[in-house]
């Protein structure tokens, strides 16, 4: 066995090295730049779609257990099933892949921006009506600063699942680092496997950090020194 | 929906459902039996739980699917494949669940076990665990719906429960056995979240009162 993993490793730093796998249709980067695309489309809208509806529950604090218990629900929704559904219905192309990630993206950030207004301190609400600030205010400079560490812990953890089950793509004939994974099954050609597993993992590892880093670019001054 | 099709097939349709059940609880259970040793070791010497918690993080950013096929030189098309990549991945959520669930018994508790003379194991298994048990239990609930969904993409590797009825209705371009499988699959998981609210309300009787 231990000549078996010496070959594969072989196999990969021997992918990696080859400047064919570099340029050109079918490279690396032209993957991963695919890959980012599903990923960014379908996070963006996802986030459109998720937060208002996170931030607007916890801020009026009605409907909140229905949400909730509706987004718990969302994730068990198999993103391999929706897009294979939603290839039979449309067909070949990009939208099968986004309505899938989309649906997936949205259950995290619902909740954790539902969480996040919540767990606002009532105290500080009321200290914001006694000011007299109006509704769109309180929203506006109070609570979403506060919520914001725990709304951006929710865009983080759609990303980096979004970032891995993209590699579904792949299944209904489209790019991404997904290929690497299916040709490489269909061939049993392991070191490919291998590549598109190491590069899939590094940019979801690349998202968390970034995600990390803007966490603290976004969050306030005042609530920095606590956490 | 063809309803020839699943009463021809109702056969195929079982047995991919129980094949389903049947990998997410061997998963979660041999995730549980990992999981809540490392999670009192981890209680017990806290130095443990960073390294561990970027141990089970990492297992799960790998995408399922990279992670099933590179299984697959050891284990190969067999159940152990799938049963070792779902179990992997139950381990992040259902180890900082139980540690957060333990870390959540207030020290004042914990004192007055000792107090009352406790063994270690003793005040572990009838105070520490019982007041732990919501979130432990929120965990386990995260950790089953996840891994139902994930569990369909093992039908890639020739496993895959109800993921098989979306692999026939690509291969065939068909659309009920996706609907099947996609409605089974969402129903497991509904199922089986309540069943685990359920059994959480069973076991708590005193927390009904403070709601």
């Amino acid at each position: 066995m231990n000549s078996d993993v010496m070959t594969l490793m072989t196999g990969v730093t021997d992918w990696f090295s080859q400047p064919m796998n570099w340029q050109g249709p079918g490279s690396i980067p032209e993957h991963i730049l695919e890959h980012v695309t599903y990923v960014l489309i379908s996070t963006l809208i996802g986030a459109a779609i998720a937060l208002p509806i996170g931030i607007g529950l916890g801020h009026g604090g009605r409907g909140g257990l229905l949400a909730i218990n509706l987004s718990n629900i969302g994730r068990a929704i198999p993103a391999f099933g929706v897009i294979i559904l939603v290839f039979l219905l449309v067909g070949y192309g990009v939208i099968p892949v986004i309505v899938a990630l989309v649906a997936l993206a949205i259950p995290p950030m619902v909740t954790n921006s539902f969480v996040g207004m919540r767990e606002i301190d009532p105290a500080v609400r009321q200290a914001a009506v006694a000011l007299g600030m109006t509704g769109w205010q309180r929203l506006w400079q109070v609570e979403l600063p506060i919520a914001m560490p725990l709304i951006m812990a929710g865009v983080r953890t759609s990303a980096v699942q979004v970032m891995s089950t993209a590699t579904l793509a792949a299944y209904v004939g489209l790019g991404g680092l997904g290929r690497y994974l299916i040709d490489g099954l269909a061939v049993r050609d392991l070191a490919q496997v291998l590549v598109g597993a190491i590069l899939v993992a590094v940019l979801a590892i690349v998202t968390e950090l970034l995600f990390a880093g803007l966490q603290k670019l976004i969050t306030a001054k005042g609530l920095q020194q606590q956490g | 929906m063809n309803r020839d099709w699943i009463a021809a097939n109702s056969h195929q349709i079982t047995a991919a459902l129980l094949q389903h059940i049947q990998l997410v609880g061997l998963s979660l259970l041999f995730g549980f039996l990992i999981a809540f040793p490392l999670a009192l070791l981890a209680v017990r010497w806290p130095r443990l739980y960073g390294p561990s918690l970027a141990v089970t993080g990492v297992m799960f950013t790998i995408p399922s699917l990279a992670l099933f096929i590179l299984l697959m030189p050891f284990t190969g098309l067999s159940m152990a494949t799938s049963l070792i990549g779902l179990t992997l991945y139950t381990l992040l959520i259902l180890f900082r669940n139980i540690v957060q669930g333990l870390r959540g018994v207030s020290p004042i508790v914990r004192e007055a076990a000792r107090a009352l003379g406790y063994t270690p194991a003793r005040r572990l298994f009838t105070v520490e665990l019982p007041i732990a048990l919501p979130v432990i239990v929120a965990g386990i609930r995260i950790a089953a719906v996840t891994i139902i969904g994930m569990v369909t993409v093992t039908a890639l590797i020739g496993q895959g429960g109800l993921g098989q009825l979306f692999i026939t209705g690509f291969t065939l371009s068909f659309a009920t056995p996706l609907i099947i499988g996609f409605v089974l699959s969402v129903a497991l998981a509904v199922m089986v979240d309540l069943a685990l609210v359920g059994i959480l309300y069973c076991l708590t009787p005193w927390q009904r009162g403070v709601r």
